[in-house]
C-alpha cells in the first residue's frame, strides 16, 4: 500500500490546502489563522521528515515517484520524484517554514507602511490571514518545483511562484515595497520569458525525434536525459547552446547570479525578514537546483562550453556581492549582497563539473538558508526594537541585549564559514572543486572568506560593540518565541558542521549520476602518494 | 595481535630508513583510547558555560578550572604511558568518526599523538591551567567572568584540536577555532571601542594567514589525493619541486598570520587589549606558537623544498629585529612584552627554517618561552593589579619592595629570556644561534648575526623593562601630566595567592626546564623520531658560540643600564632620533597596511557601491526604461508595471517563434 502512496503529491497538496484554510479563517480571528499557519507547516515537516525517511540513498536516483497524464496534447504530465538532491532541498524548506512563520508571528498585524512613509491607521482585517495563506502557497509551490520530473509542470510552478511572492514583497514590509516587489516581478518574469521560448523548442526537437511516440514531443526529464545519453536526441550545437542559455537566464536571474542580481538587494530590504528570509533560502534554491537539474542533464555538451563562463561570473560575484557587502550602510542591504557572494559559492560549485563542487554546492543551498536565516531573523528582531535598518544608528547592544548579540554573532560566524559550523563543510567543498579544475578560480574565490570576515565583523563591530548608543538601551533581550526561531537554525549549523555525513550521503550518488550525464569525471590527483596499507591503517582502532 | 604486527612493521621501515622520519603511527588501545578526552573535557566546559548562562556564574570559574586541569592530567597519563612505550608505539592514532566524504575527498575526526603534539599537550594544558587558577583571582572583580572562562575554556580544545588533529583539514579547525577565541577574548571588554577593533584586526589578519592553509590543503588535495597526515607525512609523497615549494609557502604564510610573523605582524601589538591572563596564555605561550608547530609537523614537506626553507628562515630572521627593535621602544609593558613575543617566535620559525638542524631547537625554545613569557606577563599582570591597570612604565618605577614575590618571579623569567647562563632561555637560544651558523655558507653567517645582534637587542629591551618598572624612583607617586580633577595616587601591593602561585610555578619552569631539556639531549633524543635531527656543520665550536651570545647579552644590558639606571627616566618620552620615532610607530607597520591595503580598499568598495546603484541597475533600468516607457513609470505599479509586462510578453512571444523556427531548422 505504501509503495503507492503518492507522498510528493500529498506533500504539494497540504501547503496549499492549509493556504486555503488560513484565508477561511474569520476576518479578524488573526491568532487563529498564525495558529493554523503554524500547525500545517508542521504537519508539513512530518510528512518531509517521512519522505526523507522513505528515500534510500543508494536505489533508483529517482525515487517515489508518480506519473499520471495531465494535457495529453502536449505530452504534458504530473510527473514528480526525488534524487537525493531534491529531497534535501525539500527537507530545508520543510524544516524553515515553522520557523518563518513562527519568526513573522506579528509581522502581518501592525498597519503597513505607505509609499509616502506614513504608517496606515490600523492593519487591513484580513491582511494576517493573506500573509500566511500567501507563504504557505510559496512553500506547496517551491516543493513541486523541487519534485517535479515534467518540465511543463516545473516552469509552471517555477513561474507561478511569482505572483504570491509579489504580493508578499509588495503587500508588507518598508515604503519601498512597491518599487521592490515590481522590480522583482519584472526581472523575474523576463527570465521566465525567456526560458519558456526554450522550454517550447525543446519540446519541438523532442516531437522531432519523436520521443512521446507518435508523432509527439514530451516533457519527461527522465526520457529526455535518456535520449540525450544514448543520442536518439541530437541537438544541433547552436540549438543546444541558444536552450541552454534560455534555461539558464531564467536560473541566473532566480539564482542570483551577478549581474543579474540588482533586484535581490531591494527586495530584501523592504520585504520583512521572513520573507526576505524566504526568497533567498528557498525560492532563490530553485533557481540553483534546476541549474543542476535541466542545464546540465538536458544539455551536456553546451554545459560544457559555457562552464568557463559561468565560473567566471559566478567568481565576480562572490568577490563583488562581498565588496559590496562591506560598503552598505543598511544592515538588511548588507545581507543581501553577502547572499550574492554566496550565490557566487553555489553556481562556481555546480559549474565546475567536480563531485566535490556538486555536493559541496547542494550542501551550501541548505547551509546558506540556516546562516542566512539565523542573520537575518536577528537582525529583524534587532532592527524591529529600535525601529531602524541602518548601521550608523546601533552601537553597544551586547551591554544591553546580550543573548541577541551572542545569537547574531554565531549566525555571522556561519556566514564567514568558521570551521565546525555547517557553511565551512560546504564552502570548503566548493573551493576544492573548483581549485582542482580551475586553479585560478579556485584561489580567487578563496579570497572570498577574508572579505566575509570583514563584512560580518565590521557589522558586529558597529552594531553590538563599543559604547551603548541612544536609542539602543531601550532595546530588550531576545524573548521565548523568538529563541525557539534561532535556537533550531543554531543547533543545525552546528550538528552539520560536525557531521554533515547524513546529507553528503543523500546527496553524493545524485551529484555522481549527474555528472555522468555530463560525461566529466573528477581530476585525478597528479602525484598519489602510493598506499603504505599494512603499516599505516586509517581505520583506526575498530 | 594486529597491534603487534603492525608496530613491527612500522618498526622495520623505519630501521630501513625508508622515508626517514617519516609519520607513522598506530592505532590507539589502552591509555591511548582517552585521547580525545583532553580535548573533549575543555570543550565541556565551554559548552556548559556558555549554554547554562547566567545560571553558572557562581561556579563557573571552578568548573573552567577543574576541567582544564583535568584535561592537563589525562595529558600526564598519556605521558606516562607514552614514556613506557617503544619508539614506534609512540605515534598513534586515533579514529573518532567519519567527517566529510565526497569522491576521492575524504575527511576524518581522528587525532594523531606522537611526540611533538606530546609536548604541545602538555604545555597547554599545563600553562593553560596555571593560567585559569591566575584568572580566578584576576577577574574576580569581572561581571562576566563566567563567560571569560567559557572562552578560555573553548581556546584550550581549540588548541589541543589544532596540535591533535590527524589531518590538514581537522588542523584547519582547530586553527580557526584558536582564531575566534583569541578573538573573543581579545575583545573580552568589547564596550571598549579600542578592544573591539583590535579583536576585528587579529581575526582579519589571521584570515589572510588561513588563506594560505586553505590553498596548501587545496594543493595537497590535487597533487596527492590527500591531506591526512599518515598519507601526506609519511615519506612516500612525491611532486615536483615547484610543487613542494608552493604548499611550503602557503603553510608559511598561515604560520605567519597565526604567529604574528612578518609581514602579518600587525595584530599582536593590539591584541595587547586583551584582559592580561589572554595575552600570557594564547598571545605568548600557546596560539602565536602555532606557526612553529605548523611548520615543524609539516617537516616532510618542508625539507623537500629547501627554496621555502629558505623563505622560513627569511622570513624568521626579519621578524626577529623587526620585534626586537620595536621592543625597545614601547612605554607600555605589555606592547613591550608583545614585541617581544614576536621576536622570540621569529627564532623558532628561523629554527624551523632550517631543518632537521633545528626543527627540535625551535620546539625547546618554544617550550622554554612559553614557561618565561607566561610568567612575564602574569608578572606584568601582577603589576596592573596593583597599580590600577596603569601600562605605562613611565608611571611605575621602585616597585619591587612593594610586590616583592612578583618582582622575584618577574626577575627570573627576565633573566631567563635575555639567556643568563644556565637559566632556560640560554640553553634554548643558544642552540638556536648555534644551530643558524651550523646552517653553513653565507647564509648561515647572515642567519647566525641575526640572531646574535637580537640576543643583544632582548637583553636591552627586557633590562628596560625590569628597570623601569621595578627599580629607579617611584615615578607614580606624582600625579601624571594632565591628571584628571579625581586623580590619586595608586596603593601598589602584592597580588593574592591564586595569582602569584602560577607565577612562582612559571618561575620554577623559567629556570630549570632549559638544563633538565638539554641533559643527555633528552629534548632532542625524544623528538627526533618525529622532526629528525642533524648536527649541521658550525663553523664556530659550542663554547666559541655560546661566548659570543653572553657577550652581546651583557652589552645590551649594559647599555640598557646605563641609559634606565644611571640617568633619571623621563615621565614623558622624548623626542628621540628617526630610528626612535620609526620604533614607537612599530616601524610604520599600521600605515603600511593603511596605505598599501585599507585606503585602496575602501575607495573600491565605495567606486561599487556607486556602481552597482547607477552602473548594472542603472543599465537595466534604463533598458526597462526604453521598453516599458520612462523609469518614473517603471516605479508606479499600474501603469508601467502593465505595459512593460505586456512588451516583455511581446517580446517573449517572439522569442518563442524564433526558437522554434531555430529548433526545427537543427
Amino acid at each position: 500500500m505504501s509503495g503507492n502512496f503518492p507522498w510528493l503529491t500529498v506533500l504539494a497538496a497540504v501547503p496549499f490546502a492549509g493556504a486555503l484554510l488560513v484565508a477561511a479563517v474569520p476576518a479578524g480571528k488573526r491568532a487563529l489563522a498564525k495558529n493554523v499557519a503554524l500547525l500545517v507547516t508542521l504537519v508539513e515537516l512530518a510528512l518531509a521528515i517521512a519522505v526523507t525517511v522513505k528515500f534510500s540513498p543508494n536505489g533508483d536516483r529517482f525515487q517515489l515517484t508518480e506519473n499520471h497524464t495531465w494535457i495529453k496534447q502536449f505530452g504534458v504530465h504530473w510527473a514528480l520524484g526525488v534524487d537525493g538532491i531534491g529531497v534535501v532541498l525539500i527537507l530545508l524548506t520543510a524544516v524553515l517554514m515553522p520557523v518563518l512563520v513562527l519568526a513573522s508571528w506579528n509581522d502581518a498585524d501592525a498597519p503597513q507602511v505607505r509609499m509616502d512613509g506614513t504608517v496606515g491607521d490600523t492593519a487591513a482585517p484580513r491582511s494576517t490571514h493573506a500573509f500566511f495563506a500567501l507563504m504557505l502557497a510559496v512553500e506547496a509551490m517551491v516543493v513541486v518545483s523541487f519534485a517535479a520530473t515534467d518540465i511543463f509542470v516545473f516552469y509552471v510552478f517555477f513561474e507561478a511562484m511569482l505572483i504570491p511572492m509579489y504580493f508578499l514583497i509588495g503587500g508588507f514590509g518598508g515604503a519601498q515595497r512597491s518599487y521592490a516587489a515590481v522590480k522583482f516581478l519584472l526581472y523575474n518574469l523576463l527570465g521566465g520569458l525567456v526560458m519558456l521560448a526554450a522550454v517550447v523548442a525543446l519540446y519541438v526537437a523532442t516531437a522531432d525525434a519523436d520521443l512521446g511516440g507518435a508523432g509527439q514531443g514530451t516533457f519527461d526529464l527522465m526520457r529526455i536525459t535518456q535520449a540525450v545519453g544514448t543520442g536518439e536526441l541530437n541537438l544541433n550545437p547552436t540549438a543546444e547552446k541558444a536552450m541552454f542559455l534560455g534555461f539558464m537566464f531564467a536560473f541566473a536571474v532566480k539564482a542570483p547570479l551577478w549581474p543579474f542580481h540588482t533586484w535581490l538587494p531591494d527586495t530584501m530590504t523592504e520585504a520583512t525578514p521572513g520573507i526576505a528570509v524566504l526568497v533567498t533560502a528557498m525560492v532563490d534554491k530553485v533557481g540553483t537546483f534546476a541549474m543542476l537539474r535541466y542545464c546540465l542533464a538536458l544539455f551536456p555538451n553546451a554545459s560544457k562550453t559555457f562552464a568557463p563562463l559561468v565560473v567566471t561570473l559566478a567568481i565576480i560575484g562572490i568577490i563583488y556581492g562581498a565588496l559590496l557587502a562591506v560598503g552598505q550602510t543598511d544592515i538588511k542591504r548588507l545581507i543581501a549582497y553577502t547572499s550574492i557572494s554566496h550565490f557566487g559559492f553555489i553556481i562556481v560549485g555546480i559549474f565546475a563539473l567536480t563531485s566535490q563542487g556538486q555536493s559541496g554546492a547542494t550542501l551550501y543551498m541548505v547551509n546558506h538558508g540556516f546562516s542566512t536565516a539565523a542573520l537575518l531573523l536577528v537582525a529583524g528582531f534587532l532592527i524591529s526594537r529600535r525601529g531602524s535598518k541602518t548601521i550608523a544608528d546601533f552601537g553597544g547592544v551586547q551591554k544591553v541585549a546580550p543573548l541577541l548579540a551572542g545569537t547574531f554573532l554565531v549566525a555571522g560566524l556561519a556566514t564567514l564559514s568558521l570551521p565546525g559550523l555547517a557553511p565551512f563543510v560546504s564552502e570548503f567543498l566548493v573551493l576544492v572543486g573548483t581549485f582542482s579544475r580551475y586553479q585560478a578560480a579556485g584561489i580567487v574565490a578563496t579570497f572570498g572568506i577574508i572579505l566575509a570576515a570583514l563584512y560580518v565583523l565590521v557589522l558586529y563591530q558597529r552594531t553590538m560593540t563599543g559604547p551603548v548608543k541612544a536609542g539602543v538601551e531601550k532595546i530588550r533581550d531576545l524573548n521565548v518565541r523568538e529563541l525557539v526561531v534561532v535556537a533550531p537554525l543554531i543547533a543545525l549549523l552546528l550538528v552539520l558542521g560536525v557531521y554533515p555525513k547524513p546529507v553528503l550521503d543523500v546527496v553524493n550518488p545524485a551529484v555522481d549520476d549527474t555528472l555522468s550525464q555530463v560525461e566529466k569525471t573528477d581530476p585525478a590527483p597528479s602525484h598519489p602518494i602510493e598506499q603504505v596499507a599494512a603499516v599505516t591503517p586509517l581505520g583506526g582502532n575498530k | 595481535m594486529t597491534q603487534t604486527l603492525v608496530s613491527a612493521a612500522s618498526g622495520a621501515l623505519l630501521a630501513t630508513g625508508e622515508g626517514g622520519p617519516g609519520l607513522h603511527s598506530v592505532p590507539a588501545t589502552g591509555v591511548f583510547d582517552a585521547t580525545w578526552l583532553v580535548i573533549a573535557l575543555p570543550l565541556l566546559g565551554a559548552a556548559v558555560l556558555l549554554l547554562g548562562g547566567r545560571r553558572t556564574n557562581r561556579f563557573g570559574h571552578w568548573l573552567g578550572t577543574l576541567l582544564a586541569v583535568g584535561s592537563f592530567f589525562v595529558g600526564l597519563a598519556l605521558f606516562s604511558a607514552m614514556l613506557d612505550a617503544s619508539d614506534a608505539d609512540r605515534s598513534v592514532n586515533q579514529h573518532l568518526w567519519d567527517w566529510v566524504s565526497v569522491g576521492s575527498f575524504q575527511a576524518e575526526v581522528g587525532l594523531h599523538l606522537d611526540q611533538l603534539s606530546m609536548v604541545f599537550v602538555l604545555l597547554i594544558t599545563g600553562v593553560g591551567s596555571l593560567i585559569h587558577i591566575y584568572s580566578i583571582g584576576y577577574m574576580e572583580h569581572d561581571e562576566n567572568r563566567r563567560r571569560f572562562f567559557a572562552y578560555l575554556n573553548l581556546f584550550l580544545a581549540s588548541m589541543l584540536l589544532l596540535v591533535l588533529a590527524n589531518n590538514y583539514l581537522l588542523l584547519y579547525v582547530g586553527w580557526e577555532g584558536v582564531g575566534l577565541a583569541s578573538y573573543l577574548l581579545i575583545g573580552f571588554w568589547q564596550h571598549k571601542p579600542s578592544a573591539a577593533t583590535a579583536a576585528k584586526k587579529a581575526f582579519l589578519m589571521n584570515r589572510v594567514g588561513d588563506l594560505g592553509l586553505a590553498v596548501a590543503i587545496f594543493l595537497m588535495f590535487t597533487t596527492f589525493g590527500t591531506f591526512s597526515f599518515d598519507q601526506v607525512l609519511s615519506g612516500n609523497a612525491q611532486a615536483s619541486g615547484g610543487t613542494f615549494t608552493g604548499i611550503d609557502l602557503m603553510l608559511l604564510l598561515a604560520a605567519c598570520g597565526k604567529s604574528a610573523q612578518f609581514p602579518l605582524q600587525a595584530w599582536l601589538g593590539d591584541a595587547m587589549e586583551g584582559p592580561t591572563p589572554v595575552s600570557a596564555l594564547i598571545h605568548a605561550a600557546t596560539m602565536v606558537t602555532a606557526g612553529v608547530y605548523l611548520i615543524t609537523r609539516s617537516a616532510e614537506l618542508f625539507n623537500a623544498s629547501p627554496d621555502a626553507q629558505l623563505v622560513v628562515t627569511i622570513v624568521g630572521a626579519i621578524t626577529v629585529l623587526f620585534g626586537a627593535i620595536v621592543g625597545c621602544a614601547k612605554d607600555d609593558i605589555k606592547k613591550a612584552l608583545a614585541a617581544s613575543t614576536m621576536s622570540q617566535i621569529g627564532y623558532m620559525i628561523l629554527a624551523a627554517g632550517l631543518g632537521p638542524i633545528g626543527y627540535a631547537f625551535a620546539i625547546m625554545h618554544l617550550v622554554t618561552h612559553g614557561f618565561f613569557k607566561a610568567g612575564l606577563f602574569l608578572g606584568a599582570g601582577s603589576v596592573m593589579h596593583g597599580m590600577n591597570d596603569e601600562v605605562d612604565m613611565r608611571r611605575y618605577g621602585g616597585l619591587r619592595k612593594y610586590m616583592p614575590i612578583t618582582f622575584v618571579t618577574f626577575g627570573l623569567g627576565y633573566l631567563a629570556i635575555i639567556g643568563f647562563p644556565l637559566l632556560s632561555g640560554y640553553f634554548s637560544k643558544d642552540k638556536i644561534i648555534e644551530a643558524a651558523f651550523a646552517k653553513g655558507g653565507t647564509s648561515g653567517y647572515v642567519l647566525g648575526s641575526v640572531t646574535l645582534v637580537a640576543a643583544g637587542l632582548t637583553a636591552y629591551y627586557m633590562t628596560r623593562v625590569m628597570l623601569m618598572t621595578f627599580f629607579g624612583r617611584e615615578r607614580w607617586k606624582e600625579a601624571p601630566v594632565g591628571a584628571p580633577a579625581d586623580w590619586h595616587e595608586p596603593h601598589p601591593h602584592e597580588s593574592p595567592k591564586s595569582m602569584t602561585l602560577p607565577m612562582i610555578v612559571l618561575a620554577f619552569g623559567s629556570v630549570f626546564a632549559g638544563g633538565l631539556f638539554v641533559l643527555h639531549d633528552s629534548f632532542v633524543n625524544w623528538l627526533t623520531p618525529v622532526t629528525g635531527f642533524s648536527e649541521g656543520d658550525s663553523p664556530f665550536s659550542e663554547y666559541a658560540v655560546t661566548g659570543m651570545a653572553v657577550a652581546m647579552v651583557a652589552l645590551g644590558a649594559l647599555v640598557a643600564y646605563v641609559q634606565y639606571a644611571r640617568r633619571e627616566v623621563p615621565a614623558v618620552a622624548p623626542q628621540g632620533s628617526f630610528i626612535t620615532v620609526a620604533a614607537r610607530k612599530d616601524l610604520y607597520q599600521d600605515a603600511v597596511n593603511e596605505g598599501l591595503v585599507m585606503r585602496p580598499g575602501q575607495y573600491l568598495t565605495r567606486m561599487l557601491v556607486w556602481l552597482d546603484l547607477r552602473g548594472i541597475d542603472g543599465f537595466v533600468g534604463g533598458l526597462a526604461a526604453f521598453i516599458g516607457g520612462t523609469s518614473s513609470r517603471v516605479r508606479k505599479v499600474q501603469t508601467g508595471f502593465a505595459r512593460s509586462y505586456a512588451l516583455s510578453m511581446f517580446g517573449g512571444t517572439a522569442l518563442v517563434v524564433a526558437a522554434t523556427l531555430m529548433a526545427r531548422m537543427a
